[in-house]
């Protein structure tokens, strides 16, 4: 290096003295994202293409399909599916907000209050990833199984009549029902909620409360003033770690749900799978994307978690 | 009307009484009692895990005493929770809230009390510990200096009855933390708040307060003005925490008048009855200390112009480093094996260098006698440990 350095004078061409030819150490960044960036290239970028141009073909199964720049694909996708689509994001939404309203405690209470069982509490919350994403779904299938113990519960405790004319459930069923499969995504996507939080919270100075209750703040306010705002990037990034995955799950509806729940997930997977329509499948995902992106986008905005330590 | 009076001037005391904190078997507070007069500017010293921040916890309403009062004028506050004391803490390291900009972590408070009109209030408290220019940024882009003041200003707008201050300038670089010594000194003048100082640095327990409560162990050991402290420390661990202290160990040879005369080495030292705190029978041992600038150093050829009634012993110089404004110098005597001397840069005496035989002399008037059945080296090893 420090021959290079000394080089300038000999050389034919006078290299200006304040940047040193260090070329080891300017590509060296670029040399370390290279990995990474074959793995994008190779994984993402070009499945992307692939799929964009498959949007826009035309064709049978049989003909073959061609790239025709056919974009009515996506209109027609959206005019007969838009129903999957908000329910897609209703569902979604509905886990996310029943993921944070449950998680939220738990990672504080893992924070704050759990002291030596904090991590035996950690294990419990990771546990269930031992057992099988499909395996756990259908345990779910036999706890809200017809005439089962927590239907009968429920049906007893008359919360079956309130949900039912709210129309989540339908009459004395659980099963098939929008409240099935909101309950399967909740449960499946609780830890990815809880793990953000706890991270975010756990990272919070306990002398800040110590100095918002000295400074006449309840610990209610302090809550509300200190803890939670402080919390904000973990909220964010539980919840965008929930949302995204559950609007384009298909899992939980085609095991929990009935035709009546299905989701833009399902409409996927059998346009990609059984009707084999391989554009209208491609042209789905592209809407699903963009939807999400749009929505993502708007929410970290609105959240201005940017401006959070 | 006495009543009345009396309330107006004692309002803001703080009384702690019996005062007591157990975590488990360990005793981190021994039973207490103190009292911090209203509009003084009072420290608690000591070395890490001595009890002080717990004391300061437990005014604040941090901590529950195990058992004890506090009172807040005539209020009784033990049971209050800490935001309804009238009370406000400046943390160590701060703990502003990094969510929140300059102007809404000193509003902070006020907020909390329902005070809709903060925006005066809050300037002029900038204005004061000056920063108005940083209202609009947030905590992490001020200097360590600038956050200090910030935390200060947050606690003092809300006029409570008493400060409290826990290691505030522990963070500070040396510089810095002189300036802010001054600083907090100059506001409590200014605002007139008793505040309840804690730190483990002496110099800046005496530079800044009126009334310094030395602790160890959970005790208070000894409580009075720092000129006191440091001119009568009434045991080893309040002498060598206070600056440096050289001990004698003597004998009791016979007490005549306000004398006490004591033999160590074969010489005789004379000790004022009144600066003497420990039992003097006669035959019984007595730690004899003074303080190292306190000592005039003679070449031994010159003894004999050394006046008469002075405390002296003999010694040879074992090392000496020059500082400028003193030279400090270590002696080896046979009364003591490491004497330490301040000699002040008036007139330097070439021949005073290591190996060079001397003797050492004081008025017998800067003398105190402690306790001998202590530890002479009490506080000495917690000073370094801190340093560590």
């Amino acid at each position: 290096m420090a021959a290079v350095t000394e080089a300038p004078p000999l050389a034919p061409t006078p290299a200006p003295q304040k940047k040193p030819p260090r070329k080891r150490g300017r590509w060296m960044p670029y040399l370390l994202l290279l990995p990474g960036l074959l793995w994008l290239v190779v994984f993402f970028a070009l499945p992307v293409i692939y799929q964009a141009s498959t949007s826009v073909q035309t064709g049978s199964l049989e003909e073959g399909y061609q790239v025709t720049w056919h974009f009515a694909t996506y209109w027609e996708a959206l005019s007969e599916y838009w129903p999957q689509f908000l329910r897609s994001v209703l569902y979604a939404a509905s886990a996310t907000v029943l993921c944070l309203l449950l998680g939220y405690p738990l990672a504080y209470l893992i924070a704050f209050r759990a002291g030596r069982w904090r991590n035996l509490i950690m294990i419990l919350v990771i546990a269930p990833f031992f057992t099988s994403f499909l395996i756990r779904t259908l345990a779910w299938k036999t706890i809200l199984a017809d005439g089962g113990p927590v239907v009968g519960a429920l049906d007893a405790l008359h919360v079956l009549d309130v949900t039912s004319w709210l129309g989540w459930t339908a009459g004395d069923r659980v099963l098939a029902t929008p409240m099935a499969v909101v309950c399967g995504l909740t449960y499946n996507f609780l830890p990815f909620m809880i793990l953000p939080l706890y991270t975010s919270l756990e990272r919070i100075d306990p002398r800040l409360h110590e100095a918002a209750n000295d400074l006449y703040a309840k610990p209610s306010t302090t809550f509300r003033k200190v803890t939670f705002p402080l919390s904000m990037p973990g909220v964010v990034s539980g919840t965008l770690l929930t949302f995204i995955p559950a609007t384009g799950d298909y899992v939980n509806a085609d095991l929990l749900g009935s035709t009546e729940t299905r989701m833009v997930g399902n409409v996927i997977q059998s346009q990609f799978l059984r009707i084999l329509d391989y554009p209208t499948a491609a042209a789905l995902s592209f809407i699903l994307m963009a939807a999400i992106l749009i929505m993502v986008t708007l929410y970290i905005r609105k959240s201005g978690t940017e401006d959070l330590v | 009307m006495k009543t009345t009076n009396d309330t107006a001037a004692h309002g803001g005391d703080v009384r702690l009484t019996g005062i007591t904190k157990k975590y488990g078997s360990f005793t981190a507070v021994h039973p207490l009692d103190l009292t911090v007069p209203q509009g003084s500017f009072f420290a608690l010293l000591g070395a890490s895990g001595c009890g002080k921040t717990t004391t300061l916890r437990m005014i604040a309403g941090l901590e529950e005493p195990t058992a004890g009062t506090v009172h807040l004028g005539d209020q009784d506050v033990t049971a209050l929770p800490p935001y309804k004391r009238p009370v406000n803490t400046v943390f160590q390291s701060y703990a502003l809230f990094p969510h929140l900009d300059i102007f809404e972590n000193v509003a902070f408070g006020l907020r909390r009390r329902g005070i809709k009109s903060v925006k005066k209030q809050v300037e002029e408290m900038l204005e004061l510990v000056q920063l108005g220019e940083q209202a609009r940024k947030k905590p992490h882009q001020l200097s360590g200096g600038q956050q200090q003041r910030v935390a200060v200003a947050r606690a003092l707008i809300n006029h409570p009855k008493v400060l409290l201050l826990d290691e505030p300038l522990g963070a500070l670089d040396l510089k810095l933390r002189r300036q802010m010594q001054l600083e907090l000194k100059r506001i409590q003048t200014e605002v007139g708040i008793t505040f309840v100082h804690v730190t483990h640095d002496q110099e800046e327990a005496m530079t800044m307060a009126d009334t310094v409560a030395v602790m160890n162990a959970g005790r208070v050991e000894q409580l009075g003005s720092p000129a006191d402290l440091y001119e009568n420390p009434r045991t080893t661990f309040v002498a060598n925490f206070l600056g440096t202290s050289n001990f004698i160990e003597a004998e009791v040879d016979s007490t005549s008048g306000s004398e006490i005369v004591l033999k160590a080495g074969g010489g005789k030292l004379m000790l004022p009855e009144a600066r003497n705190s420990a039992p003097a029978r006669t035959g019984g041992k007595v730690l004899l200390g003074v303080r190292p600038e306190k000592i005039s150093l003679t070449h031994a050829d010159d003894a004999g112009d050394i006046p008469e009634g002075r405390n002296r012993i003999t010694g040879r110089i074992a090392d000496s480093s020059f500082i400028g404004v003193s030279t400090q110098y270590v002696i080896d005597s046979p009364v003591c094996p490491e004497f330490e001397v301040y000699v002040q840069n008036i007139d330097r005496d070439p021949r005073l260098t290591p190996g060079a035989e001397v003797v050492l002399h004081w008025n017998p008037e800067h003398t105190f006698g402690l306790d001998a059945a202590q530890d002479i080296d009490a506080g000495v090893e917690t000073v370094e440990e801190e340093v560590a």
